[in-house]
Order: structure tokens, then C-alpha cells, then sequence
């Protein structure tokens, strides 16, 4: 695998992974709050909270990525905030790679897990209440194990979402090799030279497999999760 | 002091009133039903008990402990809803368990209660099976021996029969009041099912519009309905026109009337007077104060009943006859008499 690809090659899909993996991770605790506030609560301004989270999905990507610029860039407010306190810089690191994807990913996953936490009856949940659960218990063990395939598909499928985006991050923190040049930025420099096509060709499989990958996992999680809703009739 | 004491109950959900000033005191180990059309307020009232709403203004006291503030996990009640609602993730005796393990029971002991439990609602061998694995009825024992293992103060049921076939609603009623007197278990049900509600309950409370109309055993809300709602609303009932004559004296389709009771209106005016179906008797009774002319209009054989419907005074009487081998039901169309008993009618009010 290794002498297949070239170090240039091998530092894309390695970034690409990492990227996408902490999109995902550090995203899906908020995920799982916002999926449970959108689908449980009733609460002024939650169609506001719903819009935002779907933003990212119908804005033009450069868009996103511009807007994650002006805001957190060195010059944009939570940008210089952050550098000032906690010494954090996304812009250009590949750290705000990771934010650039978890934002595009965000309203795939809290749509899964939004449609997992309306599949549970709130019955479930009021039943163990009366048998002295406190929410925190409710939740831990009622709740989170009926929508645990619904987290897992989410997860999976802000994984893939993570691993191909393109525009909000190359907007937004640029096309740097080993810093942020992630898979599909990579095909995309190697497109630009010429004679790059082999290379460029080679990411292109790596991404069908990734993708395919994927789509395997969550189907695999779909066809689990029909089979509970299967057992719950 | 009353176990379970409701005061002043109020519930509005927007601008609309649900419960209004609801009062019932329940005593340790009664039986009590909410019977009520649909929307009338039943479920909410139960939910108030068990924490799931909070009243706009009333209190809710249990064992001498106000709860009106407290959360339903820290209220010590069990619940049975109308959709078993068991924890489909877990088996049988993880479902029974779970409010043991909540509480911090340790595992022998509550091993031990969970068997317990399943011998006691007649599924001994089940423990290791899921919910999806049983019958309704079996789920619905299952949610019940459930709420029970805490050994929670109040059991509140929400119509937790109406999801079952009519053979398995009537053999888990009858194990439900049974169970329910072995532990002596302070019980609310909820359901708009009359007969479920006079069968199984020492007192019922007939709900009208957020309104708690009647409350009375069974045998009390069937034979003095307090309001007309209630004497409609339990059974079936036959109403007749009566002209008032005298301070306890009426004339039914003609026929002069002396009451059990005095009438509260005046003379000429016209009251309503309710008679149950099976007060009303085929035929020329003897001894009875009215006898009227009727047409047989349907017959409906229900076996051991058979149920009539005749034209007489006016209006259409319903009645009830046990069935008899030696008595055939009357045709369609037959000519025949109805008598009744003036210590039989119900002066309605309002
Ligand atoms: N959360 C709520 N928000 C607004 N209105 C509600 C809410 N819960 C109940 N209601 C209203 O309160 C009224 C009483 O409802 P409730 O569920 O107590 O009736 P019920 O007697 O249990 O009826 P059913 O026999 O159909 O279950 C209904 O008009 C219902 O629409
Ligand atoms: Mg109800």
C-alpha cells in the first residue's frame, strides 16, 4: 500500500482520515444534543436552531468556508478570541480542516440521529421515569441504546461526508501538503499539473473505496436497526 | 386522612381549561377508576399524579408526603400505559429488574424479587425472552410485574387493556383486581370502558368535560346517577317525558305516577325520567304501576341476554330479558305490553 502511493499521496489520505475522524468525533456529542433538542423539545427559536444546522447543506461550500474566515480567521472575532486565550489557530492548520468538515458533515449526522430519537417512544422513557430513573439514567440506558444504530449511521455517514469535502476547506484553510491538503484537494492540485493524472487517478480509487466502505457500514447499521423496529411491532 | 389525596386540581394546557377544581381522596389499597368519554381529562389527571404534568394550581398529597412539586422518578408510583411500553432492548426479567437496579437492590435479592414477580403475574418461565418474543397479553403482565417490583406506593394505569383482543381483556382484568388485591396496592385506572370501570373498581369517578360529575361505587353511580351526564353515560338507559302533577307525582304517556322521590319542579313542568333496560319487563306484570302498549321493534339475541327494543309511550324503550329455554325471544312487529315500576325511574336533573 505504502509503495503504491507516494509519500505526497500517502500524507493525503492519512490527513484526510484524521480530519474526518476528528470532524466526526468531536462533533457528535453536539450532534446528539442537538438531534435530541430538535427532536424532543419545543422551544422558541427552534426553527432558527433547524435552519442553521442545514445551512451548510444548501449554502455553495465556498460560502461556508468564507464564512468560517471572517469568523474564525486570525482577524475574525472567535478567531482572534481564540488565538488570544487559548493560543488555538485554525485558519490554514489542519485543525480548522477538522472544523471546515464537521460543519459541512453536522446536518447529515443530526438527521440521523434525529430520525433515531423520534423512532423511540417517549413512553419508554416515562415508564422508566416512574421506576425512579433519573433523565441522566433514562438516557444512558433506555435512550442512547434504542438509538445507538441511528448514532453509529450518522457517524458513518458524517465519516464519508468529512472524508470528501472540498470547498468549505480549501476556502477556508487552503491547499497545504502535509497541512491541509486533504484527499480531494489533492486531486484537485494533482489535476492542475500536467502529467498528474496517474496520481490523481490513484486518490480517485482510494475514494471509491472510502465511500464504498461507508455506504457498506451504514447499510449494514440500517438493516440492524430495521430488525429491532421489526422486533419492537 | 386519605393514602392519595387530589385538591383543587387544575390543568390548562394554552387557554384550554382540561381539569377543573378535580377532588378525589382514595383510601390505602382502593380501587379507582376515571371513566370518561375521550378527552374528557382522564390521562391528564393521571399524568398529574405520576409527575408527567405539573397541575396550574391545585396539590396532590401521597402518604401524607405533598408531590405536586416532584419529579416522577422521585415519587415511588408505578405505571402501565396502553402500549405495554417495555424496554425492547432488554429481556423480560431486565425490564422487571430495572426499577430494582435503578433503586440500588443487590443482585440476589433482586434476582430473587424479579422471579417472584413473573410467578406472580403466571409467566415463571419467560424471564429470558424479549418483549417482541410475547403476546400483547403477555407484555401488558409483563409491564405490570414491572411497575410492581419496586413496590411502589400508587399504581396508575392508562387504559392498559384497550390494546388487547376482548377474551385476553377480560381473563387480564380479572388477574389485574386480583393482583391488585393480594398486595393490597392503592390503584388509579384509567378507561372509557363502563363495564371495565364497574366491574373491576371499588369506587368509580365518572369525568365529564375536565369535570369530576359522580363519585361512588359501582353499584351507586349505576342506580343514583347524580347528573344526567353520568345516568347517560353508564349504561344504557330509556328517558320518557313525565308532566309534573304534585310535589312527588307525574304522568308518564298518561298514566299518573307516584315517585320514590319528591320532584324538584314545579307542577306542569316536564322532567326527564330515566329507567334502565332491565327495569323494564315484557308484558303485563303484575303489581306494576305502568303498563303501556308496545310494538316490537328489533330483537338482539346476546345469549344469556336478549335485548328488545319496543315503541311504547312515545318513544323507544330498550329492555333487557334473561334468556330462557322455554321462552322464545318476540317476533318483529309483534303486539305487545311493557310495564315498569315507578320505584325503578330516575328523575334526572337539569
Ligand atoms: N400536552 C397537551 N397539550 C395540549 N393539549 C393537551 C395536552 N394533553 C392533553 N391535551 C388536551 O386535553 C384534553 C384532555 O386530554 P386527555 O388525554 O386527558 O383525555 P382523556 O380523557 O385521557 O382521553 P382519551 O380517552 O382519548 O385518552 C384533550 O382535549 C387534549 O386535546
Ligand atoms: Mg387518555
Amino acid at each position: 500500500m505504502t509503495d503504491w502511493l507516494s509519500p505526497t499521496e500517502w500524507q493525503a489520505v492519512a490527513l484526510s482520515l484524521r480530519v474526518a475522524f476528528w470532524a466526526t468525533v468531536i462533533s457528535l456529542p453536539l450532534g446528539i444534543w442537538v438531534a435530541w433538542l430538535l427532536a424532543r423539545r419545543e422551544f422558541p427559536g427552534k426553527q432558527v436552531l433547524n435552519g442553521l444546522v442545514h445551512l451548510p447543506l444548501i449554502l455553495p461550500p465556498v460560502v461556508t468556508g468564507y464564512l468560517l474566515l471572517i469568523t474564525f480567521g486570525r482577524r475574525g472575532y472567535v478567531g482572534q478570541f481564540l488565538d488570544q486565550w487559548f493560543g488555538i489557530v485554525l485558519a490554514f492548520r489542519w485543525t480548522g480542516a477538522v472544523l471546515a468538515a464537521a460543519v459541512m458533515a453536522f446536518p447529515l449526522m443530526v438527521r440521523a440521529i434525529r430520525l433515531a430519537f423520534e423512532a423511540v417512544d417517549p413512553k419508554l422513557e416515562q415508564a422508566a421515569g416512574t421506576l425512579g430513573a433519573s433523565p441522566a439514567w433514562v438516557f444512558l440506558t433506555v435512550t442512547l441504546p434504542l438509538i445507538l444504530p441511528g448514532v453509529l449511521a450518522g457517524a458513518v455517514l458524517a465519516f464519508a461526508k468529512a472524508m470528501g469535502e472540498f470547498g468549505a476547506t480549501i476556502t477556508f484553510v487552503s491547499n497545504i501538503p502535509g497541512e491541509t491538503q486533504t484527499l480531494p484537494s489533492a486531486i484537485y492540485a494533482f489535476l492542475q499539473v500536467p502529467g498528474g493524472d496517474a496520481q490523481a487517478f490513484r486518490l480517485v480509487i482510494v475514494s471509491i473505496a472510502v465511500a464504498m466502505g461507508a455506504l457498506i457500514a451504514s447499510e449494514w447499521i440500517g438493516r440492524r436497526v430495521a430488525r429491532r423496529i421489526g422486533g419492537l411491532g | 386522612m386519605s393514602f392519595l389525596s387530589l385538591s383543587h386540581l387544575e390543568k390548562t394546557f394554552g387557554t384550554n381549561r382540561v381539569v377543573k377544581d378535580f377532588n378525589l381522596s382514595v383510601e390505602k389499597g382502593e380501587f379507582i377508576s376515571l371513566l370518561g368519554p375521550s378527552g374528557c381529562g382522564k390521562t391528564t389527571v393521571l399524568r398529574m399524579v405520576a409527575g408527567f404534568e405539573t397541575p396550574t394550581s391545585g396539590g396532590i398529597v401521597i402518604d401524607g408526603q405533598e408531590v405536586t412539586g416532584l419529579k416522577p422518578n422521585q415519587r415511588n408510583i408505578g405505571m402501565m400505559f396502553q402500549a405495554y411500553a417495555l424496554f425492547p432492548n432488554m429481556t423480560v426479567a431486565e425490564n422487571v429488574a430495572f426499577g430494582l437496579k435503578v433503586k440500588g437492590v443487590a443482585k440476589d435479592k433482586r434476582d430473587a424479587r424479579v422471579e417472584e414477580m413473573l410467578r406472580l403475574i403466571g409467566l415463571p418461565e419467560m424471564g429470558g425472552r424479549y418483549p417482541f418474543q410475547l403476546s400483547g397479553g403477555q407484555q401488558q403482565r409483563v409491564a405490570l410485574a414491572r411497575a410492581l417490583a419496586p413496590s411502589p406506593r400508587v399504581l396508575l394505569l392508562d387504559e392498559p387493556l384497550s390494546a388487547l383482543d376482548a377474551k385476553v381483556r377480560v381473563s387480564l382484568r380479572n388477574e389485574i383486581r386480583e393482583i391488585q388485591r393480594e398486595l393490597g396496592i392503592t390503584t388509579i385506572f384509567v378507561t372509557h370502558d363502563q363495564e371495565e370501570a364497574l366491574s373491576m373498581s371499588d369506587r368509580v369517578v365518572v369525568m365529564n368535560g375536565g369535570i369530576a360529575e359522580q363519585v361512588g361505587a359501582p353499584f351507586e353511580v349505576y342506580n343514583r346517577p347524580s347528573t344526567r351526564f353520568v345516568a347517560t353515560f353508564v349504561g344504557t338507559l330509556n328517558v320518557f317525558d313525565g308532566a309534573v302533577t304534585g310535589p312527588q307525582s307525574v304522568t308518564l304517556a298518561g298514566v299518573p305516577v307516584t315517585l320514590a322521590e319528591p320532584v324538584e319542579a314545579s307542577k306542569g313542568a316536564t322532567v326527564a325520567l330515566a329507567l334502565r333496560p332491565e327495569a323494564v319487563q315484557l308484558g303485563r306484570v303484575e303489581g306494576a304501576d305502568v303498563v303501556l302498549p308496545a310494538t316490537i321493534e328489533s330483537v338482539e339475541f346476546l345469549g344469556s341476554i336478549i335485548r328488545v327494543r319496543a315503541r311504547a309511550g312515545g318513544s323507544v324503550v330498550a329492555l333487557d330479558t334473561f334468556n330462557r329455554m322455554d321462552a322464545p325471544p318476540p317476533a318483529i312487529g309483534a303486539e305487545t305490553e311493557v310495564s315498569l315500576h315507578a320505584r325503578d325511574l330516575i328523575v334526572l336533573a337539569g
